[in-house]
């Protein structure tokens, strides 16, 4: 079924069962995030991609990458009361996260250069905002390698026991998605070390260029039943090798 | 003699049995039974319970690590714990704590290298009039002073090593 809103006077047309930050990009309307994946499912971890929602006589801020559309709702992204909050949201994160760029430069936007709070910080994973970015990639990627640890004022990221864990293959896509790049990933030409754990690349047949760790390899070839030799050479050795074959077709 | 529990594959494996497979709603349920038996929730434990409940191990340990109420470490046969409530604090339970700490040479929290004891502080259990209080293997002990504890200990210590 089609809902029909408005986003800061903008008539919007969605589907139900949309998120109202997906439905605002979509027509151009930037909403600042950092918890938010177009992959995984929102969790609404950040609450930085506040907005206000008016719907009859009540008005409400929440957040909007988790928020399903309705119909004939008015959404503004830029109040006074948004931007009240999203400072004060921001500051506390920024207690959390004083070195991470992506913070900073939000909060600066929002007019926080300081935080009042306590640092919060834990060592290994200094500038962790806790948005759980990379557990629920890792999950979805099918490793489930990383989880929450303990909670409250002493939750973090990690492995269970704070372990090697058989189910990290080192793909670092936790680090990828990581918004504050917090992750330490270690590479060598041949090999990579992350949670702990060294993994040995598999290296190009052709260039020697690292294609992916071995164990990735093993996980992909078995779960998507890809052949063999599916990564013996990298994406761009395979790329030139079928443009030869294409321009040899051709000519 | 060490006292490590040995990790009993079959004990675990018959706890997991109560408990329908791929019921991801009874995670809690069997991290309590878990602990009940083995007195704390061993790596191991957890992987089996994850495998049969149809979770990941990591989320296990996730859930787990959640509440205060759940140990990962091997936990000591008898647990001693010491009421540090406002009414037992008054009448002297940080003498109590501090007795219990020397005589099993372990701090509070802590467990005893044997794992015949592990120590503990609670804030309040509801009983002051019984205070000062320890609670020793689920049992109130009420009025304890430190020379009654000590013997106390030492009496569950000879015991414990025949
Ligand atoms: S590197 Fe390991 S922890 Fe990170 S996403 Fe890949 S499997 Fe998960
Ligand atoms: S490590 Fe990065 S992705 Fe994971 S919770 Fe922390 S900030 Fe988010
Ligand atoms: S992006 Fe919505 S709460 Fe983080």
């Amino acid at each position: 079924m089609t809902v029909q809103f408005t986003i800061d006077g903008l008539e919007v047309k969605a589907k139900e069962g949309e998120h109202l930050l997906d439905v605002a990009r979509r027509h151009g309307i930037d909403i600042p995030s950092l918890c938010h994946h177009e992959a995984v499912e929102p969790i609404g971890a950040c609450r930085v991609c506040l907005v206000e929602v008016r719907s009859g006589q009540k008005t409400t801020i929440t957040t909007s990458c988790n928020f399903l559309v309705e119909d004939g709702i008015e959404v503004h992204t830029d109040t006074a009361e948004v931007r009240k909050h999203r400072a004060m949201n921001l500051e506390l994160l920024l207690a959390r996260a004083p070195k991470s760029d992506v913070v900073r430069k939000l909060a600066s936007a929002s007019g926080v250069t300081r935080t009042r709070f306590e640092p919060l910080a834990y060592e290994p994973l200094p500038n962790c905002i806790l948005c759980e970015l990379c557990v629920r990639t890792c999950d979805m990627l099918g490793h489930h390698a990383l989880t929450t640890v303990g909670r409250g004022d002493k939750k973090r990221i990690g492995l269970p026991f704070n372990k090697p864990s058989d189910n990290c293959v080192g793909c670092a896509s936790c680090l990828s998605v990581c918004p504050t790049q917090c992750i330490s990933v270690k590479d060598t030409p041949t090999q990579r070390a992350i949670w702990g754990q060294k993994h040995d690349f598999i290296l190009c047949k052709v260039c020697g260029a690292p294609v992916i760790t071995k164990k990735h390899r093993d996980f992909a070839i078995s779960e998507k039943g890809l052949p063999e030799d599916y990564y013996d050479t990298c994406e761009k050795c395979k790329q030139s090798a079928a443009s030869k074959r294409f321009a040899s077709v051709v000519w | 003699m060490s006292r490590t529990p040995k990790l009993d594959k079959k004990l675990i494996s018959s706890i997991l049995q109560q408990h329908k497979a791929g019921d991801a709603s009874a995670l809690v349920n069997v991290l309590h039974d878990l602990q009940a038996h083995l007195r704390y929730l061993p790596q191991e434990a957890l992987e089996m319970a994850a495998d049969h409940l149809g979770v990941s191990y990591a989320q296990m340990y996730g859930v787990a690590t959640f509440y205060e109420g759940f140990h990962f470490k091997p936990r000591g046969e008898h647990v001693v714990t010491i009421c540090m409530g406002t009414a037992c604090h008054v009448r002297g339970a940080p003498r109590l704590l501090e007795q219990a700490e020397r005589d099993l040479n372990v701090e509070s929290g802590g467990t005893t290298k044997d794992l015949m004891f592990s120590l503990e502080q609670v804030n309040c259990v509801g009983a002051c009039a019984l205070g000062p209080l320890a609670i020793v293997d689920g049992t109130y002990k009420g009025s304890m002073t430190p020379a009654k504890l000590s013997n106390l200990l030492k009496k569950m210590h000879k015991k414990g090593k025949k």
